[in-house]
């Protein structure tokens, strides 16, 4: 199981110099209760940030009511961004083999330019620098030179790479890919799909099948939507649709190294209860970190 | 899915009866209403507050008077509002007076700047130019390689010195392809750059660095119309750190409503000149404010819709089909079957038509439509000789029998089919004679969206549309769903969902 310590103490490095957590806040919630300009501008920074207006309501709501059992404003809101990001599930993903042998399998999806190569190869790097063997498959055939970019991230990482023809069929590659992988007994297949807006009912059936397909080799583990931190409320449905086409068990949220904070993903851990399990910080192959929810909050309300 | 403005504003307005100005009450609801709305469709804080408060400014004078319906007035308050502020500044690009004209790219990474490079090459190839690609983005791995491919399809030339993944100096890139362009007489460079964040102090002063290298005629910032309430930091960004000249949207192909663009006209005072929709190389057009302004209500964006019905459809088969009614023939099963072909390319129904306005009014039709209705008229028609699809009148008693045996359907269902294919072939001959149907007097129609439909349709999109749009109305009036109501005024459910003013 991989456990991303050092990697949380360089995303708090990253995320330097955003202020601690309240800290801002506490300067401006002075007594122990808020009156209109406050609670206004407390809205402002959650809307600012992408929560969205549904998420930004119950937010306040459960702040009031958790400040009239008494909770001072700024433990009321932490305690109420926290219990809106708390997930059952566990952000955990496996990077090794399963007992019996057969390789963990990762879809890797998204719309298009929201960070699914780079992150692939972050991953890749990350699964090898805990020992594992990885296997990529290039399965963006559409994309003009998308191969060659996953090749060389494969490179970068020490991971194999498996590809087809452009134009060819993005199943069938990942399918050869789970199949080598199982040959040469390696931990980890990451598949690399072509971008795709969720609205291309086409496209998102191509992504079924790819499932599907791939399934006939081995059980797939993890399909991880990728999604740009600068999304607005767009991310929502993107998550819902990409949801339905495949049953999403997470998502990577890329691009936090910038202004942008990602608030979207609170609707979609609250309505679709789907958590976030990675974050992307940046270009380079080793920024990727372990979703952290206190840094998220704190990166929300700075 | 949220709810489009106009169906929010109709539930607000459903209870208001009599005559006189609306109260503050009213006023206040609908304020709120407007503000949601936009705040949904990624409109920035600050410039939503903007808004709701020229629309109550101008709120106050609304009469409500019976027969004319408050929210259509609201809307088209508000939708004046916006495309005031969307159209404010819409210009092409400027060519340089001494040739080559120098157009630089820059925005986040991921927006989509490689792709769009290819597209404008093609749109300005197509206006009678000569572009030269720079591939400057020597950063993110194998850009160099992605702009190369692209080129290719275009059938321009790039300049492309240097590998890329790290290697080479994208200023010293730029300089040379500038002058490369000169003394191979292109007149027009576009200079693709590497994406680059907001906050990125580092990578903005080489972004700088190129512009100054090349001082360019245009420098055109790309942007994801799925961004959200970051837009106008990262624009604020761009336009203090390199400056622009001009916004392109892209990805417009999608879902979002594109509120960015509205927070983009209106802080930072730069024209929205294109709009990128598509994964294809042609998939590029010129911005449309009207358009853009009905898509942020989410009042359906019916341009685009026709447009994707043209596609979908396919442009040779429409003109075919029109030249065939010009000439006075007349509409067949043949046609009909083609147009619920084009119509089962055009993916999802309910995404058709949640592109409409009033979509919200027709959810539970919506809701109750069944794609396999399609798969049904498809195998009832197959089941047809030609002679049969191309005279339909000679379908008599024991041929329904015959077909409804041979496609496995009941006679019923052959029976209902033909009630919906006469329906739709009375528009069309309606069509054929007059163009669109007219509408009727009276009709409150947010101005220009008549407009958008005008640019976007064209004079022979109308009917490829309207095609589209008569199977739509005649093939499912009379399906599973609830009944049609017999009187409607258009077979075209675009309009008849403006006509019942919701
Ligand atoms: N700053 C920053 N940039 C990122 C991050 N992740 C990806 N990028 C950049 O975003 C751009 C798009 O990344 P890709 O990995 O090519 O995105 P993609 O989803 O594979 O794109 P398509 O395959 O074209 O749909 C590249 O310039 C990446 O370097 C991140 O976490 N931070
Ligand atoms: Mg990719």
């Amino acid at each position: 199981m991989f456990n991303g310590s050092g990697r949380l103490f360089r995303r708090r490095e990253k995320l330097e110099p955003s202020q601690k957590f309240g800290r801002r806040l506490r300067a401006i919630f002075t007594s122990g209760k808020l009156d209109q300009a406050e609670w206004d501008e407390l809205e402002a920074t959650l809307l600012g940030a992408d929560v969205g207006t549904n998420a930004t309501r119950s937010i306040l709501a459960d702040m009031r009511e958790r400040m009239s059992r008494k909770d001072e404003p700024v433990e009321a809101l932490r305690a109420t961004l926290l219990a809106a990001l708390a997930c059952e599930q566990s952000r955990d993903i496996e990077l090794r083999k399963s007992a019996d042998g057969t390789p963990r399998v990762m879809l890797i999806v998204g719309v298009n330019g929201a960070g699914k190569t780079t992150s692939v190869g972050k991953l890749a790097h990350l699964a090898v620098e805990e020992g594992a063997q990885v296997v990529i498959a290039a399965a963006d055939t559409f994309r003009a030179a998308a191969t060659e970019q996953v090749e060389t991230w494969a490179k970068r990482a020490g991971a194999q790479l498996i590809s087809g023809e452009p134009g060819g069929d993005p199943a069938a590659i990942a399918f050869d890919a789970v199949k080598s992988a199982k040959e040469s007994g390696a931990d980890l297949v990451l598949v690399d799909t072509a971008g795709r807006l969720h609205t291309k009912v086409d496209l998102m059936n191509e992504l079924g099948k790819v499932r599907r397909v791939v399934e006939k080799g081995a059980a797939v583990d993890e399909i991880l939507l990728v999604l740009d931190a600068t999304t607005g409320q767009n991310g929502l449905t993107q998550a819902k649709v990409f949801g339905d086409a495949v049953a999403l068990t997470g998502v990577i949220l890329t691009k936090l190294d910038g202004s942008a904070r990602g608030g979207i993903i609170i609707a979609i851990q609250q309505e679709l209860g789907i958590p976030v399990k990675f974050v992307g910080l940046g270009e380079g192959i080793d920024d990727l970190a372990p979703f952290d929810a206190e840094l998220f909050v704190e990166g929300i309300l700075s | 899915m949220f709810d489009s403005l106009s169906d929010r504003l109709s539930q607000t307005f459903a209870t208001l009866r009599g005559k006189g100005r609306l109260s503050d009450k009213d006023i206040e609801q609908t304020c709120t209403e407007i503000r949601e709305a936009l705040l949904e469709a990624d409109v920035a804080l600050s410039v939503v507050n903007g808004v709701v408060e020229k629309v109550r400014e101008r709120s106050v004078g609304v009469q409500v008077t019976p027969g004319l319906n408050p929210s259509q007035q609201i809307i088209t308050i508000i939708y004046e509002e916006l495309v005031a502020v969307l159209g404010g500044a819409a210009r092409r690009i400027t060519l340089a007076k001494r040739p080559p004209t120098v157009i630089m790219l820059a925005g986040l990474q991921g927006a989509g700047k490689t792709t769009l490079a290819g597209k404008l090459a093609m749109w300005l190839k197509r206006e009678g130019h000569t572009p030269l690609l720079v591939a400057c983005d020597l950063q993110r791995p194998n850009a160099v390689e992605q702009l190369s491919q692209v080129a290719k399809q275009v059938g321009v030339p790039i300049f492309s010195p240097e590998p890329g993944n790290g290697v080479g100096d994208p200023i010293k890139v730029a300089r040379d392809g500038v002058e490369l362009a000169r003394t191979k007489l292109h007149d027009v460079v576009i200079v693709d750059t590497a994406g680059r964040l907001g906050v990125d102090a580092e990578l903005m002063n080489q972004a700088s660095k190129i512009r100054d290298a090349i001082s360019p005629d245009e420098i055109l910032f790309v942007v994801d119309a799925m961004i959200g309430q970051d837009a106008l930091t990262t624009a604020e960004a761009f336009r203090d750190g390199v400056g622009f000249t001009g916004v392109v949207l892209t990805k417009l192909d999608g879902d979002a409503r594109g509120g960015a663009a509205l927070s983009l006209s209106s802080v930072i005072g730069k024209p929205i000149m294109f709009a990128s929709s598509g994964e294809k190389l042609s998939d590029f057009d010129l911005f449309y404010p009207e358009r853009m302004a009905q898509r942020i209500l989410g009042m359906g964006d019916v341009a685009s819709l026709a447009e994707q019905a043209k596609r979908a459809i396919g442009g040779d088969e429409i003109e075919a089909m029109e030249a065939k009614f010009a000439s006075g023939q007349d509409f067949t099963l043949t046609d009909f079957l083609k147009q619920m072909q084009g119509l089962k390319q055009m993916g999802s129904m309910s995404k058709i038509l949640g592109m409409l306005p009033g979509a919200a009014a027709m959810k539970k039709q919506i809701a109750d439509i069944d794609e396999s209705e399609i798969v049904r008229v498809e195998a009832i028609i197959q089941s047809m000789t030609p002679l049969e699809r191309e005279n339909p009148k000679i379908l008599n008693g024991s041929r329904r029998a015959r077909i409804a045996q041979g496609s496995g359907r009941k006679v019923s269902e052959v029976n209902s089919l033909m009630e919906r294919f006469t329906g739709a072939q009375k528009m069309m001959r309606q069509m054929a004679k007059g163009g669109m149907p007219q509408l009727p007097p009276g009709m409150k129609m947010p101005m220009g969206m008549g407009g958008a439909m005008g640019q976007g349709m064209g004079p022979g999109m109308g009917q490829g549309m309207g095609q589209g749009m008569g199977a739509l109305g005649g093939g499912f009036g009379a399906g599973k769903q609830t009944p049609q109501k017999k009187k409607s005024k258009s077979g075209n459910p675009a309009k008849r969902a403006l006509e019942e003013g919701r």
